[in-house]
C-alpha cells in the first residue's frame, strides 16, 4: 500500500460576503501518492493556481479537509506551518523569483537561511545542489547575470535543498522557450523518479500534463475528473 | 539595505545631521554650564554661606518704607542697604552648630601693593575674603588658619609688579600699604602663595587669606572711636559636614530663626544658572526637531525598500519564514541606519569641537583661559546615540509591520 503524502477533501475557497462571494474551489476531493507526478490542469481562472496555493499551505480553506503525510494540517498553528513549509516542500515559480544581485549560491541557500542551519552546512549543501543541477561553477556569479534557462534550474536547485518531500511547479516553462523548457522539464521528472519527490505541476500545457503520471482537470473550480 | 546605496546614504545623511547637531547644543551647554561651575569656585566654595541681618521689613515685597528702629544701625559700606553686624551679632551666629569659622567679611581699602621691582599699583581686596577655591594659573590656594599674611595675586599683577611668569611670582614677598583713619600710611608684608587666572566672574579683587585683611583692617580702623569699629556689613561661614540642599535649608531656617538671612553661592548664581540650562534645553529641542524630520526620512526609506522587496518577503514567508522575523530583518534595518548616522554625526561632533575649541580659545576667548565652549561626556555621548537608536527603531515599526502583515499570495502575483 502506497502512503499518501497529500489527502484532500470536500475543499472549498470562497472569497467575499454576500452578493460579493466569489467560490474560487468547490467540493475538491483527490489524493496524491509519494513520489507520484501529477498535473492540475486548467484554463486561466479556473481555480488551478488557488488549489495549488492550498496544497502548498500557504492559504487556508474556507472549508474542507487538507492531510499531509496523513496529519490533518487544520489543527497546526502558523509557526507549525511555516515549518511544513520549509522542511518538506520545494517552489518553483513561472517568474523565478531569485534575488537578481545576490549571488547563485545566496539564492539557493535561502531556504536554509530561513530554517537557520549554520554557515558551513548552508554552503555545502548549496554546492551540493548546485552541483545537481550542474550549475556548480556558476556559484559565485550574479543570479541576473544568468540565462532564462539557468535560472530556472537555480530555482530548482534552490527547491531541491532542504531535502523536500513535494515539489510544486507552478507553470515552470512558462517564461521558456521550447528547448529550455525541455531541458528543465526533464531535469524536474528526473529528480522525481531518481529521488522519489512527489512533483505536482500547475499547468495550462497538455503536453506537460501529459508527461506526468496523473492529470486533474480543475474548470471553473470544480474538479472535472481525474486521468487516467 | 545596500540595494539601493545612494537612498540608504541620503537617509543616513539626514541622521548624521540630526545627531551632529544635537550633539554639538548639548556640548555647548555642558561646556558653558561647566565653566560657570568652576566659575563659581571663584566665588566661592558649595559650603560658603554670606550672612547678613534679616532685613526689618518682615513682608519684603512690600514698596512702603520700612519704618525706623533705633536697634538697628545702616551699614555704610553697603551704603544703608543693609543694616551691620556688631560682635554680638557674630557670637549669635556661632551658636548654630553646622556652622563653623564665622568670621566677619572686613572691608579693607588698601592704597597700594609693590613688590619685587619697586613699582607701586594700586590694589582692590577681594570681598570674598580666604574661604574661596580659586582658578589658579599656579601656586595654591590661600591658608585660613595660618598667622601668615598671605595673598593670591591676580594674574595680571605678575608681570607689572616685575615678576617673569606666574611661578616666579609664588612665594615671594610683597608690601601692602593701608592709611588709618589719622591719615597715616603704614605698610604690611605677605607672601604670593598663588596665582588667580583671569575669570569672568569676582576677578577685580585680590583675595587676601583671614590674617591679612585682620591686620589691615586693624590698621585701617587705627584711630576710631570704639564705636565706629567692630561694624561689618555681613559675616561668613562654612556649613559642616556633607553640603545637601536639605542641609541648606536648615541653616537658612535656623539664622532665620535668629534674625539673619544666610544666602549660599548658589543663591548668585542660580539665576544664571537657570538661564543656561533654558538656554540648553531650547538648544537641545530644536536639534531633537531634526531628528524627527530624519526619522521621517527612514520610514520613507523603508517603506520604498518593503515596496520593492514585496516578492522577495512573499518567497520568504511561502518558504516558511514567519512574520515575526520578516518583522526584524526590517526593523533591523531602520536601527542599522539610526546607529550609523547618530555614530558619524557624533563622532564629526566631537571631531569638530576639538578644532573649535582651539581655535575660539587662542582668538576670541583668550581673556577667559579655562572655557571649553564644547565640552562631551561619554554617558552624553552615548545618550545620543541611544536615543537616535531608538528613534530610528519606532520609524522603522510601521514599514516593518507591512512587510510583515503581507500575504505571499498577493506578494508573489505582484507583477
Amino acid at each position: 500500500m502506497t502512503e499518501k503524502v497529500l489527502e484532500v477533501k470536500n475543499l472549498d475557497k470562497s472569497y467575499g460576503k454576500g452578493a460579493s462571494l466569489f467560490q474560487a474551489l468547490k467540493d475538491i476531493t483527490f489524493s496524491i501518492t509519494k513520489g507520484e507526478s501529477v498535473a492540475i490542469v486548467g484554463k486561466s481562472g479556473s481555480g488551478k493556481s488557488t488549489l495549488m496555493h492550498l496544497l502548498a499551505l500557504m492559504d487556508k480553506p474556507t472549508a474542507g479537509s487538507i492531510a499531509i503525510d496523513g496529519e490533518n494540517v487544520r489543527s497546526l498553528s502558523k509557526q507549525k506551518l511555516d515549518l511544513l513549509r520549509n522542511r518538506k516542500f520545494g517552489f518553483v515559480f513561472q517568474q523565478f523569483f531569485l534575488n537578481g544581485s545576490s549571488s547563485v549560491l545566496e539564492n539557493v541557500i535561502l531556504p536554509l537561511k530561513i530554517a537557520g542551519t549554520e554557515n558551513f552546512e548552508r554552503n555545502n549543501r548549496g554546492l551540493e545542489v548546485l552541483k545537481a543541477v550542474e550549475l556548480e561553477d556558476k556559484a559565485k556569479s550574479k543570479a541576473n547575470n544568468l540565462s532564462g534557462g539557468q535560472k530556472q534550474r537555480v530555482v530548482i536547485a534552490r527547491a531541491l535543498i532542504n531535502n523536500p518531500q513535494i515539489i510544486f511547479a507552478d507553470e515552470p516553462t512558462g517564461n521558456l522557450d521550447t528547448t529550455t523548457g525541455e531541458t528543465i522539464i526533464k531535469l524536474l521528472f528526473s529528480l522525481n523518479k531518481t529521488k522519489g519527490i512527489t512533483l505536482i505541476i500547475v499547468t495550462h500545457d497538455p503536453d506537460l500534463a501529459a508527461m506526468c503520471d496523473r492529470q486533474v482537470y480543475i474548470k471553473d473550480g470544480k474538479l472535472e475528473r481525474i486521468t487516467p | 539595505m545596500f540595494r539601493s546605496k545612494v537612498r540608504t546614504i541620503l537617509t543616513i545623511l539626514a541622521i548624521f545631521i540630526g545627531a551632529f547637531t544635537l550633539t554639538l547644543t548639548n556640548g555647548i551647554g555642558a561646556g558653558i554650564s561647566n565653566y560657570i561651575e568652576r566659575q563659581i569656585g571663584n566665588l566661592g566654595q558649595k559650603d560658603v554661606i554670606s550672612i547678613t541681618l534679616k532685613p526689618a521689613d518682615a513682608l519684603p515685597d512690600n514698596n512702603a518704607p520700612d519704618k525706623y528702629d533705633p536697634t538697628r544701625q545702616s551699614d555704610a559700606s553697603s551704603g544703608g542697604f543693609s543694616d551691620v553686624l556688631r560682635e554680638k551679632d557674630i557670637e549669635s551666629i556661632k551658636t548654630i552648630s553646622s556652622l563653623s569659622e564665622v568670621e566677619p567679611t572686613y572691608t579693607v581699602a588698601p592704597d597700594y601693593i609693590s613688590a619685587a621691582n619697586n613699582e607701586k599699583y594700586k590694589i582692590i581686596s577681594s570681598f570674598l575674603g580666604g574661604l574661596t577655591k580659586l582658578d589658579l594659573a599656579a601656586g595654591n590656594q590661600l591658608n585660613a588658619a595660618t598667622e601668615n599674611n598671605e595673598l593670591v595675586l591676580l594674574e595680571d599683577y605678575v608681570s607689572v609688579l616685575g615678576f617673569s611668569n606666574a611661578n616666579d611670582a609664588i612665594g615671594k614677598k610683597t608690601i601692602i600699604a593701608i592709611t588709618d583713619a589719622f591719615g597715616t600710611q603704614n605698610t604690611v608684608t605677605a607672601n604670593i602663595v598663588g596665582v588667580q587666572r583671569n575669570g569672568l566672574v569676582g576677578s577685580s579683587g585680590t583675595a587676601f587669606n583671614t590674617a591679612l585683611i585682620a591686620n589691615l583692617y586693624a590698621l585701617q580702623t587705627n584711630g576710631l572711636p570704639e564705636a565706629s569699629k567692630n561694624k561689618y556689613g555681613a559675616a561668613t561661614a562654612k556649613i559642616n559636614g556633607e553640603i545637601t540642599d536639605e542641609k541648606i535649608t536648615e541653616v537658612k531656617k535656623q539664622l532665620d530663626s535668629l534674625g539673619y538671612s544666610g544666602s549660599t553661592t548658589e543663591d548668585a548664581l542660580g539665576a544664571f544658572n537657570a538661564v543656561i540650562d533654558t538656554l540648553t534645553l531650547v538648544l537641545n529641542a530644536f536639534a531633537v526637531i531634526t531628528l524627527l524630520a530624519a526619522s521621517f526620512g527612514i520610514v520613507n526609506t523603508l517603506l520604498m525598500s518593503v515596496q520593492e522587496r514585496t516578492k522577495e518577503i512573499g518567497l520568504m514567508k511561502a518558504m516558511g519564514m514567519p512574520s515575526s522575523r520578516v518583522f526584524l530583518l526590517f526593523s533591523a534595518e531602520a536601527v542599522l541606519i539610526g546607529f550609523w548616522g547618530s555614530l558619524l554625526g557624533v563622532l564629526s561632533a566631537v571631531g569638530l569641537a576639538q578644532i573649535v575649541n582651539k581655535v575660539l580659545a587662542s582668538q576670541f576667548l583668550a581673556d577667559l583661559p579655562g572655557l571649553n565652549v564644547l565640552e562631551f561626556s561619554l554617558m552624553s555621548v552615548l545618550g545620543v546615540i541611544g536615543l537616535i537608536m531608538v528613534i530610528a527603531f519606532i520609524s522603522g515599526t510601521l514599514p516593518a509591520n507591512k512587510a510583515a502583515k503581507q500575504n505571499p499570495i498577493d506578494a508573489l502575483r505582484y507583477e
